[in-house]
């Protein structure tokens, strides 16, 4: 290969990889997931979240997008450090990547009325 | 009258299990209880939880146990120098006319009570759905301070939002309100929800809660109680001792004991079973607190 065709194919690698991030951005509205993630829709109305059992693979990336339909409700799972308030009108998303196995509740953790304390749920991060 | 010590025997018989919160050990204070009857220490009690308005199979005497509770308040035979309910006065209701009604209803059972010195603040079931607006129209505030007999007693709102937090508005008044404190001032928090993270899962803790402890933590004498955890438990955060107090509707399981926070069944063979109310023994000169627990009905 010599000196033109090094710098030319160079080129092509760069600019492959700046439309990779371009597609990356586009595709999940954040720069730091440049890995392939499976998408789970969950809605959150008075006073569940459905799905309400999330099955994951340890180290899989996973984006969560929740749509609230009725309330400003919670996301919380305290044992993965991880929450989020879900504000209806828009999809709220979170990243995820479990780096272990085991079993961890979830909750709504903004009061929204008479059912509140049964909104909830688990996600069950297998091996 | 009979004298506080006749007293402190009586209400070991009837009321049970005796929890001493200080700096000294629990044989130390009960010596210092003997020989200090002569200084100005006094008690209130701290009612919690009572959920007027629930309706439920973990509790089918619901119309009839705050009742039974006021009443054996009444009957203490030495009355409490202030009386203090630590928040879900009722049973959230997505209606907001019949949240109204049940506050009232509390508030007219509860004016039942001899001591005329009572003292509220709310529970997320009272206030988290209208930010307290009903609330404070019939109670006060949901947050202030006073002092009694040498201690500065701070009321806390960890519920009027309904993420569970006190707030940056409320924060900074209390910062103001400890900066008027000694170091070495005899402090006393009552608030609702635990201020430490008891068990977040179970919604059992306050989002910015360890801003509070954190500017409490410079004061030597700090004593928490609250209540929405609906059983007696016991915690330290460093040297500031928190004190959660019986519910009088049903009891709920040992933080994390179990998947759900579901009642625990009612027991008809033991009417009541788990649920009580407390006195709180301030010992001014050692800043120590003797809590004594008490069944809804006594003998
Ligand atoms: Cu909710």
């Amino acid at each position: 290969m010599n000196a033109r065709h090094g710098t030319a194919w160079l080129i092509s690698v760069l600019c492959l990889t700046v439309a990779a991030f371009i597609t990356m951005n586009v595709a999940y509205g954040s720069s730091k997931n440049t890995a392939k993630e499976r998408v789970i829709k969950i809605v959150a109305q008075r006073f569940s979240f459905t799905p309400n059992e999330l099955k994951l693979k340890k180290g899989e990336n996973v984006r969560l997008e929740f749509t609230s339909l009725d309330f400003v409700h919670g996301f919380n799972v305290p044992d993965l450090n991880l929450r989020a308030d879900l504000p209806p009108g828009k999809i709220t998303t979170l990243h995820l990547t479990p780096d272990k196995a085991g079993t961890f509740d979830f909750i709504c953790d903004n009061f929204c009325g008479a059912g509140h304390e049964d909104m909830g749920g688990k996600i069950i991060v297998g091996n | 009258m009979i004298n506080r010590r006749d007293f402190m025997k009586l209400t070991a018989i009837g009321g049970g299990a005796v929890f001493i919160s200080g700096l000294t050990s629990l044989s130390q204070a009960a010596t210092g209880y003997g020989k200090g009857a002569a200084y100005d220490d006094f008690y209130f009690v701290q009612l919690s939880d009572t959920h007027w308005g629930y309706q439920g199979p973990a509790n089918p005497e619901e119309a009839n146990t705050l009742k039974k509770a006021v009443a054996t308040v009444n009957g203490l035979e030495s009355q409490p120098d202030f009386i203090v309910f630590t928040g879900d006065l009722t049973h959230t209701t997505d209606d907001p006319k019949e949240r109204r009604k049940r506050l009232n209803e509390f508030r007219d059972i509860v004016s039942e009570l001899k001591v005329e010195n009572v003292r509220f603040i709310p529970g997320e079931h009272d206030a988290s759905l209208d930010n307290g607006a009903v609330y404070k129209e019939i109670f006060g505030n949901t947050f202030y301070s006073f002092d009694h007999k040498g201690v500065h007693f701070v009321m806390l709102d960890n519920v009027s939002d309904p993420g569970a937090n006190i707030g940056e508005a409320q924060l900074a008044w209390l910062a103001a309100d400890l900066a008027k404190q000694k170091k070495d001032a005899k402090i006393v928090v009552f608030t609702h929800r635990p201020l430490f993270d008891l068990a977040p899962k179970w919604d059992w803790a306050t989002r910015d809660g360890a801003k509070a402890i954190d500017m409490l933590m410079p004061y030597t004498n700090v004593t928490v109680f609250y209540g929405h955890i609906h059983q007696e438990h016991h915690h330290q955060t460093g040297h500031i001792a928190h004190h959660s107090a019986k519910s009088l509707i049903f009891p709920l399981p040992a933080p994390g004991s179990q998947e759900k926070r579901t009642p625990l069944p009612w027991d008809d063979s033991m009417p009541n079973k788990g649920l009580g109310f407390r006195e709180v023994e301030a010992e001014i000169k050692t800043a120590e607190y003797k809590i004594i627990e008490f069944p809804v009905s006594r003998g």
